[in-house]
């Protein structure tokens, strides 16, 4: 029997022993977390690209929906060649040509510190703003701007909601509104999807004549009058304060207001 | 044990179900069956799952120390569910969106963490792996049939299919929204339990308490 153990070699030996001892708890935790963790990894990098080209097509098939253009049926490469993406700096409101629009990385620009700021005044609760922007312009058969889609994101009660606005060429009325990412919760904040929520969006106007900027998600009708309200989703307060803010202040003259300007003005 | 394996696999299915008999996997029934599609590639993603976890775990039950028997189980089933969550986000994207946590949430879920526990630490691994499969097809049965109802009755559609006009698409049918929302499901659950359990009355439980005719003194 003894002379049989000091036979095995290392492995049986190890498999042999009691499960039970210190030493083999310590060594099956260890290897096991191993060996999973290596499985995993391999399984997560080997199908990141195919991930990564799904979340793209999910970006632009919601900037076809957004902008009313999306039908199942069509290729959504195709139809999106429609679109014409240009980088915007905020600040100024006019293309900047620093940056190519196929390789601009928004994500990227958003936390580089030489590429954002640091906002003090954050209602839409996103911490920094990014410099740049890619924004969409679809044009019509004239080559005129019929709409710009602009990328807008806030935090809302659970999740950053990272969604798109669009707007028609006068730069005040809304076409529609969508998020395509969000942790809401369903059934409350996560009508946010809902079709017929998105389509009150629809006509809505930014800016009163004056040029103050009125529009607001609210339960009732604001002062300035129903077309600068959308209601706000029942049961959900916290998710539809959040969407009100995160318009407003992308809205304003910290985002998109000095475009807006340029677009009514026609200089873009 | 001294079943076969045709009957480990059919087993599960209707005489000793994990949802209808051991009321187990009940949070996930109620969040993925207001649609077909999804209660489909849930069923199919949790019987992958629970077969392999069981097989995997029987292969080195002899080896798992016993103090941390259950976390090596949940690590080898945690592994198992992010690779079929990644699998889905690669190459089932639309879907993945809707079941977004509760393809994570089959981690938590009992029946894997209770097969692995009663049967594949017991048992050599193919019959585990049978025992998993059925298990988790047992599942799968009762989210389908739950399924068909919510769907339904509260979509007016199977698989996406129209089969009932709704009245908001310019037929006749009103749907019944409390259907699409998760309390449904427990009202479809408790009536499947009471139909198994006509339909077969040994799955009855025994009354923890009776009311006794005593002599009086």
């Amino acid at each position: 029997m003894s002379d049989e153990n000091q036979n095995l070699g290392p492995i049986r030996r190890f498999l042999a022993a009691p499960p039970d001892s210190v030493s083999k708890t310590v060594i099956v935790a260890g290897s096991l977390c191993l060996v999973a963790s290596m499985i995993v990894s391999a399984v997560s990098v080997s199908l990141r690209p195919i991930q990564e080209v799904n979340k793209l097509k999910d970006k632009q098939i919601n900037i076809l929906q957004v902008a009313g253009v999306y039908d199942p049926d069509t290729d959504v490469v195709a139809a999106f060649q429609a679109f014409e993406p240009q980088v915007l700096e905020l600040e100024t409101g006019a293309f900047s040509d620093q940056f190519d629009p196929a390789t601009f990385d928004d994500q990227a620009a958003a936390d580089d510190p030489a590429l954002s700021t640091a906002l003090e005044d954050d209602p839409a609760g996103i911490g920094r703003q990014a410099d740049y922007v890619t924004v969409y312009l679809l044009r019509d058969a004239a080559g005129e701007i019929d709409k710009v889609i602009l990328p807008i994101h806030g935090y809302g009660l659970w999740s950053t909601l990272y969604g798109f606005i669009a707007i028609e060429e006068n730069g005040n009325d809304i076409y529609g509104l969508q998020f395509y990412s969000h942790a809401e919760t369903p059934g409350l904040g996560a009508e946010v999807d809902n079709p017929r929520w998105k389509a009150l969006w629809n006509g809505k106007k930014l800016t009163d004549e004056s040029g103050e900027l009125q529009i607001t998600v609210s339960k009732s009708i604001p002062p300035a009058g129903a077309e600068y309200h959308v209601d706000a989703l029942a049961g959900a307060t916290l998710t539809s304060a959040g969407v009100d803010n995160l318009v407003r202040f992308w809205m304003s003259e910290e985002g998109y207001a000095p475009f807006l300007e340029n677009l009514k003005a026609g200089e873009i | 044990m001294a079943q076969t394996r045709r009957e480990m696999l059919i087993d599960p299915l209707v005489d000793n179900n994990p949802i209808t008999l051991q009321v187990l996997g009940i949070c996930s029934a109620l969040a993925v069956t207001s649609s077909l599609k999804v209660a489909f590639v849930m069923a199919i993603a949790v019987t992958l799952v629970t077969g392999f976890s069981s097989m995997f775990i029987s292969m080195i039950r002899s080896q798992i120390p016993g103090s941390i028997r259950i976390i090596v189980q949940m690590v080898i089933i945690a592994s198992l569910v992010i690779i079929v969550d990644q699998i889905l986000k690669a190459y089932a994207f639309e879907i993945s969106k809707t079941l977004s946590v509760f393809v994570g949430l089959i981690i938590t879920n009992c029946i894997v963490m209770g097969r692995a526990e009663a049967f594949a630490m017991k048992n050599p691994p193919v019959a585990s792996f049978i025992d998993g499969v059925g298990n988790g097809l047992g599942y799968g049965l009762i989210l389908m049939l739950v399924g068909v109802v919510r769907e339904l009755f509260g979509s007016g559609s199977l698989f996406g299919v129209t089969i009932l006009q709704t009245v908001n698409n310019g037929g006749w049918y009103v749907p019944n929204g409390l259907l699409l929302l998760p309390p449904s499901a427990f009202f479809v659950i408790g009536l499947l339990i009471w139909a198994f359990r006509s339909w077969k009355p040994e799955q009855v439980e025994e009354r923890e308490y009776k009311i006794q005719i005593v002599e009086a003194h």
